[in-house]
Parts: C-alpha cells; sequence; structure tokens
C-alpha cells in the first residue's frame, strides 16, 4: 500500500482544511519516510487473556502506511492491550501482530527501533526541564549531540512548548504535559507511532490543542494508530475507524460510513411523567428514517435523523408540545461512542462489561 | 482480512557484540545521569537523604548512647558509626523502591520498556546513581561521626575499605529493594513494606547495642544474619581487630543477595 499524499485532499468524506504540513516547513518531516513494503501494521487473529479475563478474543486489522487508524472502544474493550502488544510490552497468547514488517513477539528489538509511543503513560521526569527530557531521549535512542539538540528544538517550536522548555515539566499543565510526551515519543522520528488515548483527562481546549498538534503530524504522512473512547476523536483524526468492544472487532470503516449506520446527529430528552414515554415514542414516529429507542429505566428516548438536526429538532418540539409532554433535557448533538455501540450492539458503550484493561493510573494534572 | 506481506522489513542494526555492549553502557550512563539530576533538582530528596542519617547518629550519640555499655576503644561513639553506616546504607534504598514503584505506576516503566535500550540499563542506571549516592552519604555521616567524636583506629587503607564495603552494602540491598518496588509497584504499600523488612534487619543486629546485651533467642537471629556480620566487618576496619572471617562472610553474603535479586530484578522489570 503506497504511502497517500495527504496534501491533496484524498481523505474521503472527512473533508478537512489543506494545511501546510509540517513536511512543507522548514525542516525534514517529523517521521521518516515508509523503509519497507507492506503494510505499516498487520494484526491477525490477536489473542491475549489475563488470567480468565480474555482481553482480545481474536482481532484482525490493518494499518497502511501513512495510514492514520483509530482503535475505537469503550474502557476495557482491549484497545490498550492492543497497543501493549504492538508495542513489544506484552506478548501476545496467539495470532501474529507485525509493525514496520517485524514481527512484534520474534524480532521486540528491531520493533523498539522504529516505533514511538505517547498516550496514557508518560515518558516525562518531572523534575526535569522539557528540554532536558528530550535530551535524555535523544540519548537512549543514540542520536549524536547536534541532532539530538536540533530535533528537540524543533519539536518545542512545533509543539508550541519553546516558551516553557527550560522550566520543569512538572509546572506545565496537562496539556503541555502530553505535548512534551508527544514530543519524545517524536524525537526518533518513528516509522509508526501509537497514541493510547492520547487526550483522555484533558480539558476541551488542552484537547483541541492536541488535535491540531496531531493533525500536523497525520498531514506530514505520519503513519499512525490512535485508540480513543471517543467517536469524535477518531472522526477528527483518523481515516479509518475499527470499533472494539470485548476483545473484538465490531465494525470497520470511515467515520462517515460508522455515523451513516449510527443515523447521523440525534435527538434524546428525558420524559418527566413515565406513563407517557410510549406516546412519546409515538409522537415521533416517521420524523426520521430512523425508530425512536427507549430506554424505560431512565425515562429516555433517542433518536439518530441523520444530517437535519436542527430542522428535526423543531419538529419534534412542536410534536410533543402537541402531544402534550413534558420534557427535560432536549438536545440535538453529534453521534458518540455510545450511539455507535447502541446500533452495533444494541446496548451503550456504557453498559458494555467488557474485561477490564490492566489499569495505569492517567497522568496530567488536568488544568 | 489476511494481507501478504512483503518481506522486505526495513533494516535495523544487528550489533555486534561490542557494538551491543558500547550501547548498553551508554544507556546506563544516560539513564545513571537522569536520575541522579532528578535528585540534584529535589531539594526535599536532598534533604531526607542527609538528615535522618545526621538526625539519628545525634540521638544515639547523645541521648541512648550514655546507656548503652560498649567495650571498644573511644567508647559509644566509635561503636555507634559503623552501625548507623550500614543501616543509613540500608535505608537508602526506600528510595529505590519508591522510585520504580512510581516509575511503573507513572507508565514510565513501559515506555522506557518500548524504546530500543537494553533490558538491564533502567536498572543498572538506577543502581548506578544510588551508588553514587551513596557515597556521598557515607562520607558525609563521617564528617558528622568526626564532628561528634568518632575516630578511626586503624589507618588510612582500612577507612577506605569500609566506605567501599558500606557502599557495596548499600548498593546490594538497593537490588533487594529495586525488585520490591517492581514487583509491588504501588508507592505507598512499598514503603509500608521497606519499614516491615528494613526495621527488623538493622535493628535486630549489632549496629547500635551490642549483639550480647539481647536475649538468647534473638541472639540467635541477631548474630549471624547479613547485616551484623557486615557491621562487625565495617566495626574491624574502624577501630582495628580481626579482619578476615567477618571479611569472607561478608562477600559471600553480599554476592549471594546479589545472584539472586539482581536477576529477579531484571525480571520484575521486563514483566512490569
Amino acid at each position: 500500500m503506497p504511502a497517500r499524499d495527504r496534501g491533496s485532499g484524498h481523505r474521503g468524506t472527512l473533508a478537512r482544511p489543506a494545511r501546510p504540513g509540517w513536511a512543507g516547513r522548514a525542516g525534514p518531516a517529523a517521521t521518516s519516510p515508509p523503509r519497507w513494503e507492506g503494510p505499516a501494521v498487520v494484526v491477525e487473529d490477536l489473542r491475549k487473556s489475563y488470567g480468565a479475563v480474555r482481553a482480545l478474543r481474536g482481532v484482525d486489522f490493518e494499518v497502511g502506511q501513512g495510514q492514520v487508524l483509530g482503535l475505537l472502544g469503550p474502557n476495557g474493550a482491549g484497545k490498550t492491550t492492543a497497543v501493549r502488544i504492538l508495542t513489544t510490552l506484552v506478548v501476545p497468547d496467539g495470532g501474529r501482530a507485525l509493525v514496520a514488517g517485524h514481527d512484534v513477539a520474534r524480532s521486540p528489538a528491531a520493533v523498539r527501533e522504529l516505533i514511538g509511543l505517547a498516550g496514557q503513560a508518560t515518558a516525562i521526569q518531572e523534575e526535569l526541564t522539557g528540554r532536558e527530557n528530550l535530551d535524555i531521549v535523544g540519548r537512549l535512542y543514540h542520536l549524536d549531540p547536534k541532532t539530538r539538540r536540533r530535533r528537540a528544538e524543533e519539536l518545542l517550536e512545533r509543539l508550541e512548548l519553546a516558551d516553557a522548555a527550560d522550566r520543569p515539566a512538572k509546572g506545565y499543565s496537562g496539556g503541555m504535559q502530553r505535548r512534551l510526551d508527544l514530543a519524545l515519543s517524536l524525537l526518533s522520528r518513528p516509522a509508526v507511532l501509537f497514541l493510547d488515548e492520547p487526550t483522555t483527562g484533558l480539558d476541551p481546549r488542552s484537547r483541541l490543542a492536541m488535535w491540531a498538534v496531531i493533525r500536523e503530524l497525520v498531514a506530514a504522512g505520519t503513519t499512525l494508530l490512535l485508540t480513543t473512547q471517543y467517536l469524535e476523536e477518531a472522526d477528527e483524526l483518523a481515516d479509518r475507524i475499527v470499533v472494539v468492544d470485548q476483545g473484538r472487532v465490531i465494525a470497520e470503516g470511515t467515520a462517515a460510513e460508522l455515523k451513516g449506520r449510527v443515523g447521523g446527529e440525534v435527538i434524546e430528552f428525558q420524559v418527566l411523567d413515565r406513563t407517557q414515554l410510549e406516546r412519546a415514542a409515538a409522537a415521533l414516529a416517521g420524523l426520521s428514517a430512523h425508530e425512536p429507542s427507549v430506554d424505560p429505566e431512565a425515562a429516555h428516548v433517542r433518536l439518530a435523523v441523520g444530517e437535519r438536526g436542527s430542522s428535526s429538532l423543531v419538529e419534534t418540539v412542536r410534536r410533543l408540545d402537541a402531544a402534550g409532554i413534558a420534557t427535560e433535557g432536549l438536545a440535538v448533538r453529534r453521534p458518540s461512542l455510545d450511539d455507535v455501540f447502541l446500533a452495533l450492539t444494541g446496548h451503550g458503550a456504557a453498559s458494555s462489561d467488557g474485561p477490564p484493561t490492566p489499569t495505569r493510573p492517567r497522568w496530567g494534572r488536568g488544568h | 482480512m489476511r494481507a501478504e506481506v512483503d518481506p522486505l522489513p526495513p533494516v535495523v542494526r544487528a550489533p555486534s557484540v561490542a557494538t551491543a555492549a558500547r550501547s548498553a553502557l551508554a544507556d546506563v550512563a544516560t539513564l545513571t545521569r537522569r536520575e541522579l539530576l532528578v535528585w540534584l533538582r529535589n531539594p526535599s530528596l536532598i534533604f531526607f537523604t542527609f538528615v535522618q542519617p545526621v538526625m539519628f547518629v545525634l540521638l544515639f550519640r547523645y541521648v541512648f548512647g550514655g546507656a548503652i555499655p560498649v567495650r571498644v576503644p573511644g567508647g559509644y561513639v566509635d561503636f555507634l558509626m559503623p552501625g548507623i553506616i550500614a543501616q543509613t546504607s540500608a535505608f537508602a534504598s526506600f528510595g529505590t523502591a519508591i522510585a520504580l514503584a512510581r516509575q511503573v505506576q507513572l507508565g514510565m516503566i513501559d515506555r522506557l520498556r518500548a524504546m530500543p535500550i537494553a533490558r538491564s540499563a533502567v536498572l543498572l542506571g538506577r543502581l548506578a546513581a544510588d551508588t553514587a549516592r551513596l557515597v556521598v552519604t557515607v562520607v558525609l555521616l563521617l564528617g558528622v561521626g568526626y564532628a561528634v567524636g568518632f575516630r578511626f583506629h586503624n589507618g588510612i587503607v582500612p577507612a577506605l575499605l569500609l566506605v567501599v564495603l558500606a557502599v557495596a552494602f548499600g548498593a546490594v540491598i538497593c537490588t533487594v529493594s529495586g525488585f520490591v518496588g517492581l514487583r509491588i509497584r504501588d508507592e505507598e504499600a512499598v514503603g509500608s513494606f521497606g519499614l516491615v523488612w528494613l526495621f527488623p534487619l538493622t535493628f535486630v543486629s549489632s549496629a547500635f547495642v551490642p549483639v550480647t546485651s539481647m536475649p538468647g533467642w534473638l541472639q540467635a537471629f541477631a548474630k549471624n544474619q547479613p547485616v551484623t556480620i557486615v557491621i562487625d566487618e565495617l566495626r574491624a576496619l574502624a577501630l582495628g581487630g580481626p579482619l578476615q572471617l567477618h571479611a569472607w562472610q561478608s562477600a559471600l553474603w553480599l554476592a549471594g543477595i546479589a545472584l539472586v535479586f539482581v536477576p529477579l530484578a531484571v525480571r520484575a522489570y521486563r514483566r512490569a
């Protein structure tokens, strides 16, 4: 699979303004050009159990060179386990995983030379400054002093950390720490980058900033596998999305395809008087191509309305009002992971009782 | 989905043994540097590294010391210093265990394991940094000891050997603590567990009182456990007396502990 030209808008339905990629600016690209044939990541029938907990029960997917794959699923779906196997931290029980052409179980050392990892865990030493952290990691990758310094400066500049470069990372905000951590993972110019829930725990503003940074990487042709619990995030960043649940792949496609299966935007509300729940659902019949779904316990109704959110909202209000049904929290919103799960599995993501991922504490200071 | 993968993986340097060793050494040096930088940036760490042992010296010298009869040339302070040096070296390993547990918790060990660095480099780097810190601590303690009346009675070479043995002892205890930290992986639990094994081991020894003052059943343990053996050798080096027996026993104990716990710690690191 050839590396794709990201500058010319071949991004399917994920239209996105053309950005000047890193490659387009002064200095070399963030990652090295592909050096092997075939996909960047191949996962075949991958299995892993922790005791009785079956974290992965036979997972298959591929990431082409220069592609961005979003591994989407709730907590405990197996995303982190998959990333841990692909980054050589855990040996799979069965199946096969290739990264940049190397088998992760048979030649982990070769894989480690070619990957970058950032996300939930941190490689930052808080007592050291941003620049010192980069210097240490540069030394660990055996970069010569000049290269080390040049790349560090470049990354500090591009990840907007230049002003804070000589301050201890302890004082960085959560967003800055994540960016510094990302910089550490980019220092070696990895052929394949893994980002494990890169924005979990960040406030909305820091999340947007992180997205912007990742988008630049992507524009420069980085091969990226990212895991996320947010459909919106996968939609923003990924070419293709693989949805995992309870250690299995339950869907795969572009964000647009997945959203199509959900039925687009969602109108939802709560009925104040539970006895009116059925009547409320009936009142909405025919409003969109989809059937309203009712959660009797929460007295909650949701209806997928395609791309016509606002006009459908007005119509919903009109019909409920005409039927004399009092509601609370009536809103139209973009589809979430929960909606995808509801559409694909019949249960929401939150109620998925998948096996727990071996947990690592979240880091970041949350301000 | 099955893909035929063209077997043309990127060229990754396949290092010779010498190159691999050189690169492992470079990794150890980098990680040692990192640990020492962290230590230097942490005033509270420095403070506790030094203040606690100094406090112990003063406490035993001036508070308990008068009540403890010993038969050594310069009185209790000469008896005390070798003991306190060993106790401090052992307690220094607390930091090792806690720091490693914290790094596992934060996922930092994971990140290091995903990098192309020698498997043993993280532990060896830490050990090297701990050793450097131990040298500083032991020298500082000797300085404080001199200020409160302690004197070497056996010449300069044994005095230097005392520093070497005390540091080696501390480093070996660090390998045990390193294993504990990597296995327990919880900062607080590691701290409590450290007290559980380090306190009895260092206090039920000849560190602060003559073993003969303990009840018979306790003497049996106190006399023969490695901390006492090392302390008796330290004392012989400082004050004079028969060196050889305890020297051999100390060396065997330290080598034995290291032989067991270094592989265990490396294994725990791989599985962290």
